[in-house]
């Protein structure tokens, strides 16, 4: 779906989302309250620009609107492949962006996001990954490398992958698979305001995902071994 | 899942030669592998380990596909002392899969970080050696860095240090950078490399011209230790030698500094100023002569404690 038909089914005309760049930023009228959305758009790669802008976005919501409400709409490539990003150390500007969604959710505001197109890699941790829950559209993609490519690397091949992947949600790209591990709080079909509002209105703020993975049945093991470390 | 499964291996060899011993010289952080950079860096004697090798708790899903796992996961992680304060570790094995994240790997960090929250020690210590998500099983790895990132930033908040030690020869990569950037302190030997994607992987994408995978020098000047120090992305340069990390985290034990809207607006405005001053910059020699160095190319010369009185004589405003 196009950010402008996501925005439309999100909130009507009652918004300032524009685009600047690969950037998408505004706020939006939501059932009496007000929203800040940020995002990206058009599978942005995220460089050190794309990280910075973002964060600033969400500083200034945290600085200047104590409470309000952040939407993340995710729709990126990945973290940007240029010699120039690694000299600069992208590494630091997209923590520095995850830094900030943190802190908006330690100060009190309610992070959500969603998965509107494409969600690859290093982008997507940094965002969507570090609100206080991710949630998709069942048409987006998200992977860190498809099945081909991954048979390359690990040197094991695509029709044994494929079909491993059938039973095991680990490795292959999709959201369902996403949705199993617990990564995904869950996928918003039809009525998409509603299911913004009842995010929204769910007030846990710890990290359920381990949890939910091993209810779902997806990753049986995170929680597990999280709960032994504490335990020992 | 025994010692007899074809598939299984450990890891973490226990009884590689200590180098000091060959030598006579500083003990290799890089050399060593996980489990005995944890006994050196530690008050000699002091570290037990949680979910160790004899527990088996392995990733099932290498054993599906037929890949050679291991007993610890390739992650050592527990307690001990350090100067004689208490403090939680953990220390990924490079040797095993790159130190790439998978499921029980990043479920075993997250458990260190939480557990840090239970019992206050004076630092969690992290020796950081990763390529980033396994991707063997991708997914998981993928979430797990999250939740990784969440934990230690818990962690952060709660007052209680996350100190990164980066000193092994696979260098923290991907998503281990994003963690790492997410810590109080970084403490990188100089030949360390800290950075997001690896150079093959640009390379690959948009060619040899934009990063030429095998010119070791570029690689080493873009992603190194002396890099990241001049820059101030790590807070400390020490050379390859256990007893010099030693020396950087028992420094910092204690030494917390918590999140904060003012923080981060700092920070925002240091990384804002940095695009403005160098991201015209084509190589990291420019970079260190724009930031006052007399002489880039003597900097891979220099040794740590060179580099250190460079800052300060120079007193140069690092970005």
């Amino acid at each position: 779906m196009n950010w402008q038909t996501l925005v439309q089914a999100l909130f009507g005309a009652a918004h300032t989302i524009e685009r600047n760049g690969d950037v998408l930023s505004g706020t939006a009228q939501l059932q009496g309250q007000t929203l800040a959305v940020v995002g990206t758009t058009d599978h942005a790669p995220i460089g050190v620009e794309t990280a910075l802008a973002q964060a600033k976005v969400i500083l200034e919501t945290v600085q200047h609107h104590p409470g309000r409400p952040i939407l993340l709409l995710v729709d990126t490539q990945g973290q940007r492949l240029r010699h120039r990003d690694e000299l600069l150390c992208i590494n630091r500007y997209m923590a520095h962006m995850g830094c900030c969604v943190d802190l908006a959710r330690r100060s009190g505001h309610r992070v959500i996001a969603l998965v509107y197109d494409q969600a690859l890699s290093g982008g997507f941790i940094t965002s969507g990954l570090m609100a206080d829950t991710c949630h998709a559209l069942p048409e987006a993609e998200i992977r860190v490398m498809r099945l081909p490519a991954m048979s390359r690397v690990t040197k094991i091949a695509e029709d044994v992958l494929a079909a491993l992947s059938l039973s095991n949600p680990v490795f292959a790209p999709g959201v369902e698979n996403y949705v199993a591990m617990g990564g995904m709080a869950s996928l918003w079909r039809g009525d998409l305001q509603a299911s913004l509002l009842a995010a929204l209105a769910d007030e846990d703020t710890t990290d359920q995902r381990a949890a939910l993975g091993a209810q779902r049945g997806g990753r049986k093991l995170a929680n597990a071994v999280t709960q032994r470390v504490l335990a020992a | 899942m025994t010692h007899r499964d074809p598939h299984a291996i450990l890891a973490t060899p226990d009884v590689r030669l200590p180098a000091r011993a060959r030598s006579g010289g500083p003990l290799s952080f890089a050399e060593l592998s996980a489990r005995e950079r944890v006994a050196h860096l530690l008050d000699a004697g002091t570290f037990t380990e949680i979910l160790g090798p004899a527990e088996r708790v392995v990733s099932p899903h290498l054993a599906l596909l037929g890949v050679p796992y291991s007993f610890d996961d390739g992650v050592v992680i527990g307690s001990g002392t350090l100067n004689a304060r208490p403090v939680l570790i953990a220390a990924q094995e490079g040797e095993f899969m790159g130190g790439g994240v998978g499921e029980v790997h990043g479920a075993k960090l997250v458990g260190i970080l939480r557990r840090a929250l239970q019992t206050r020690p004076a630092a969690v210590l992290v020796l950081a050696e990763s390529g980033g998500v396994r991707l063997h099983e991708a997914n998981a790895g993928l979430i797990a860095v999250s939740e990784v990132m969440r934990a230690l930033l818990d962690v952060r908040a709660a007052g209680i240090p996350v100190v990164m030690l980066i000193g092994g020869a696979n260098g923290c990569f991907g998503g281990m950078g994003l963690i790492a950037r997410c810590a109080d302190h970084i403490v990188m030997s100089d030949t360390a490399r800290m950075s997001m994607s690896g150079p093959e992987v640009i390379e690959s994408s948009h060619g040899v011209e934009e990063f030429d995978s095998r010119d070791r020098a570029l690689v080493w000047r873009t992603t190194g230790g002396k890099h990241r120090f001049l820059m101030g992305d790590c807070d400390r340069l020490v050379e390859d030698d256990m007893d010099a990390f030693r020396a950087a985290a028992t420094a910092l034990l204690g030494d917390s500094c918590a999140l904060t809207l003012q923080g981060l607006l700092a920070e925002h405005a240091l990384l804002t100023e940095r695009i403005e001053r160098f991201g015209d910059c084509h190589d990291a020699l420019e970079i260190w002569q724009r930031l006052g160095v007399a002489h880039p190319e003597q900097v891979t010369d220099m040794e740590a404690a060179q580099m250190q009185s460079l800052l300060n004589d120079n007193a140069m405003e690092r970005a």
